[in-house]
């Protein structure tokens, strides 16, 4: 949406000069606000990224029957809606006692699942191509080096809007639409692949991989061109947490529970998602409506910790498709198989999931299963209604672009739901967000006052996770971005505001 | 730069009319759940009723927001018009004018990129500059009035009478446009 001010005049409508501002609020909305709390000395010792948490959602699908909520759960982003829908539709499997659903099915929601993968992450191949958005503003020679990566590049920006498409029509066409598909369902699918649509998308495949790796070449380009900053930018060492294969290698859409410390010792292995309240606490602060997950048991450490690609790509043993695996082993050589906790690393790791979601949809379009040639069935039958059952429960857990996305409900003997817990990719990394805020603003501060160029690297900091605040919070859109500088006793010292268009606002 | 066959990526093969691209697009952003959010997704299902039953005119298209990808869904239009639910502007109480909507001109506007979420028109227009070389289509933005975005809300009563005036807004719209005599799809070529 645009924050433009229009005049009713223009449209004939009532003569009184009301101004309407077509703003971002409908789907985003309010402040990002971050407060730096400072000590005696003038150090930042404390960010509060502050958002508020959008928890209306849990509320609103309770009464309703279960099968609705595959469709319904769609409604909550627009960011990642088949991630939601997926998540939605595992953890009803479970809750009907579905422990598998017929292989084509698993194919198709594979498919579908590794569709939004790629067009999600493919939103960062496109921005690549202005690095200021991603990579923020460095020393003028260091962005003269980035830039000419990036200008030497010239058609990343067509390359990540035909990514995109191509993500979105995998989605269209395992869900039946481009948004609000219905494609799974408890149990299973309700559809299975043509031909003819195999075909289609199988024809853009190699032009698909080739420029899947070369995002990932000039992912690890941009990152190189400044690597003394990058690697110290919001530098923050977590715990990192993520669903991967049984086989330890990474499965973004089913598996167990897997957490490694910040040294990259396992911490936990093996655990089915179903018990992720016995992993998992979820505390709040008096400052914040957003609640903050932690591990319970954490060996050592801090309980909090990261999810998404950079935990991911980390957590696993390996990527089981061998470009990306490939890819995944530059990654780690170049930090020399040390863990890696620079969020800007964060965008290298997204390309290489790409490259990864490229690859099973390569794999699973030469699977037959997916035509439902052997004639199985796309759904089990819904279990009959029984008198007197007691409640069901179930989790399902998927590995959403932006990190791990629990889904969790019990049903009654009705059908209805009875409650509803949601714990998404952005509330998972709101501790580790708010340590990489920390960090940046305490290496950027320079004693005295706010600047823009501390709002840009806290902004910078920021997106490299990429929250998902739709869904989380309605923060984030086209965010205005308030920094305020207080005393650990409350007092404001200094306030900067950047509006949606851009312009700055600067009170002490 | 986007060429004719980028619109083929991935498209159904089994419909041999893809090659056509109606000439003009309305493409109504919103979350039908959050309550008058939903007036954009609201206006298509009008339009289709109505005067954008002529399908080889005019092409309807929804989604929750804007994002770069859209782009390709404006090659080879003739004008374009964006949909969105609008609200009032924070200030003194107006005039208690009821049911609202206002049609204006939009131009590419490169600026800040400020989300990696959602894009304004205008940004998409410029996405559109960058990615094929070309001047974006005409476009116009649709702002329809509403007063409550709450979750699992139905439209408010403003905001109905808010659709109703961009029904007709949009409808004249549609038929105001001018178009090209020739087909829609040689446009396409012309600007390869």
């Amino acid at each position: 949406m645009t924050d433009r001010v229009v005049s009713p005049v223009a449209a004939g409508a009532s003569p009184a000069l009301r101004r309407v501002a077509i703003d971002p609020v409908t789907r985003v909305e309010g402040h990002g606000k971050v407060t730096l709390l400072l000590d005696a000395d003038n150090r930042v010792v404390q960010a509060r990224l502050h958002i508020v948490e959008f928890r209306g959602f849990e509320r609103f699908v309770v009464g309703r029957p279960y099968w609705e909520l595959p469709v319904m759960v769609q409604r909550l982003c627009g960011i990642c809606p088949v991630s939601h829908h997926l998540a939605a539709c595992k953890a009803l499997d479970a809750a009907l006692g579905f422990d598998r659903v017929p292989p084509v099915a698993e194919a198709m929601r594979r498919l579908m699942h590794h569709g939004q993968i790629l067009q999600s992450h493919a939103l960062h191949f496109f921005h690549l191509s202005s690095p200021d958005l991603l990579f923020g503003f460095a020393s003028e020679p260091a962005r003269r080096n980035i830039l000419g990566v990036a200008q030497a590049h010239p058609d990343i920006a067509r390359e990540g809007v035909l990514l995109r498409k191509f993500g979105q029509e995998v989605i269209r066409l395992t869900s039946g639409k481009r948004v609000h598909g219905t494609g799974a369902v408890p149990g299973g699918v309700n559809r299975h692949l043509g031909a003819d649509e195999r075909d289609g998308l199988a024809v853009e495949l190699p032009q698909v991989l080739e420029w899947c790796e070369r995002a990932v070449a000039l992912a690890a380009r941009l990152y190189e061109a400044d690597r003394p900053r990058h690697d110290r930018f919001g530098h923050t060492p977590a715990a990192m947490l993520s669903i991967v294969g049984r086989d330890g290698a990474m499965d973004l859409y089913d598996g167990h529970l897997r957490a490694r410390n910040a040294a990259g010792g396992l911490i936990l292995d093996g655990q089915p998602v179903a018990g992720y309240l016995d992993l998992i606490e979820e505390s709040v602060r008096p400052w914040s409506y957003m609640k903050f997950p932690a591990l319970r048991h954490p060996a050592g450490g801090p309980g909090w910790y990261r999810v998404g690609p950079l935990a991911r790509v980390q957590n696993v043993d390996r990527i089981p498709t061998p470009r990306a695996e490939g890819a995944r082993q530059r990654f780690l050589a170049a930090f020399g198989d040390a863990p890696v906790h620079a969020v800007l690393a964060t965008h290298w790791a997204r390309m290489i999931e790409m490259l990864h979601a490229a690859e099973v949809i390569a794999g699973l379009l030469d699977d037959e299963i997916l035509l439902a040639a052997d004639g199985g069935p796309l759904a089990w039958p819904m279990p009959a209604e029984q008198a007197g059952a007691t409640d069901r429960e179930g989790v399902g857990v998927i590995e959403a672009p932006r990190g791990t996305l629990i889904h969790h409900y019990t049903l009654g003997a009705d059908d209805r739901v009875t409650s509803c817990n949601l714990i998404v990719s952005t509330t998972h990394n709101n501790d580790a967000m708010q340590a990489a805020v920390c960090a940046v603003a305490a290496d950027e501060f320079d004693g005295r006052d706010l600047n823009e160029g501390m709002l840009n690297a806290i902004e910078v900091a920021i997106r490299a996770y990429d929250p998902c605040l739709s869904c989380a919070t309605h923060a984030l859109g086209d965010m205005p971005l308030e920094v305020s500088l207080a005393r650990l006793d409350g007092q404001v010292l200094d306030r900067i505001v950047r509006q949606s268009d851009g312009r700055i606002d600067h009170a002490a | 730069m986007l060429r004719e066959s980028d619109r083929r990526v991935g498209q159904d093969p089994r419909q041999p009319d893809r090659a056509f691209v109606a000439p003009l697009l309305v493409l109504a952003v919103g979350n039908p759940s959050r309550g008058d959010d939903a007036l954009g997704p609201w206006l298509l299902d009008h339009l289709a009723a109505g005067p954008a039953r002529h399908a080889r005119r005019v092409e309807l298209m929804t989604d929750f927001q804007l994002q770069v990808e859209h782009a390709v869904d404006l090659v080879g239009r003739r004008a374009v018009l964006f949909v969105d639910a609008a609200r009032p502007a924070a200030g003194p109480p107006a005039a208690p004018a009821r049911g609202w909507a206002s049609l204006e001109r939009v131009r590419p506007e490169p600026g800040r990129d400020w989300t990696t979420h959602a894009l304004s028109p205008q940004r998409l227009l410029a996405v559109y500059e960058q990615v094929t070389g070309h001047v974006a289509p005409p476009a116009w933005v649709l702002a329809i009035e509403g007063r409550s975005f709450e979750l699992g809300e139905p439209l408010s009563d403003e905001a109905r009478l808010s659709l109703a005036r961009a029904v007709e807004l949009a409808a004249r719209w549609i038929l105001a446009t001018p178009l090209p005599r020739r087909a829609a799809a040689p446009l396409i070529q012309e600007w390869m």
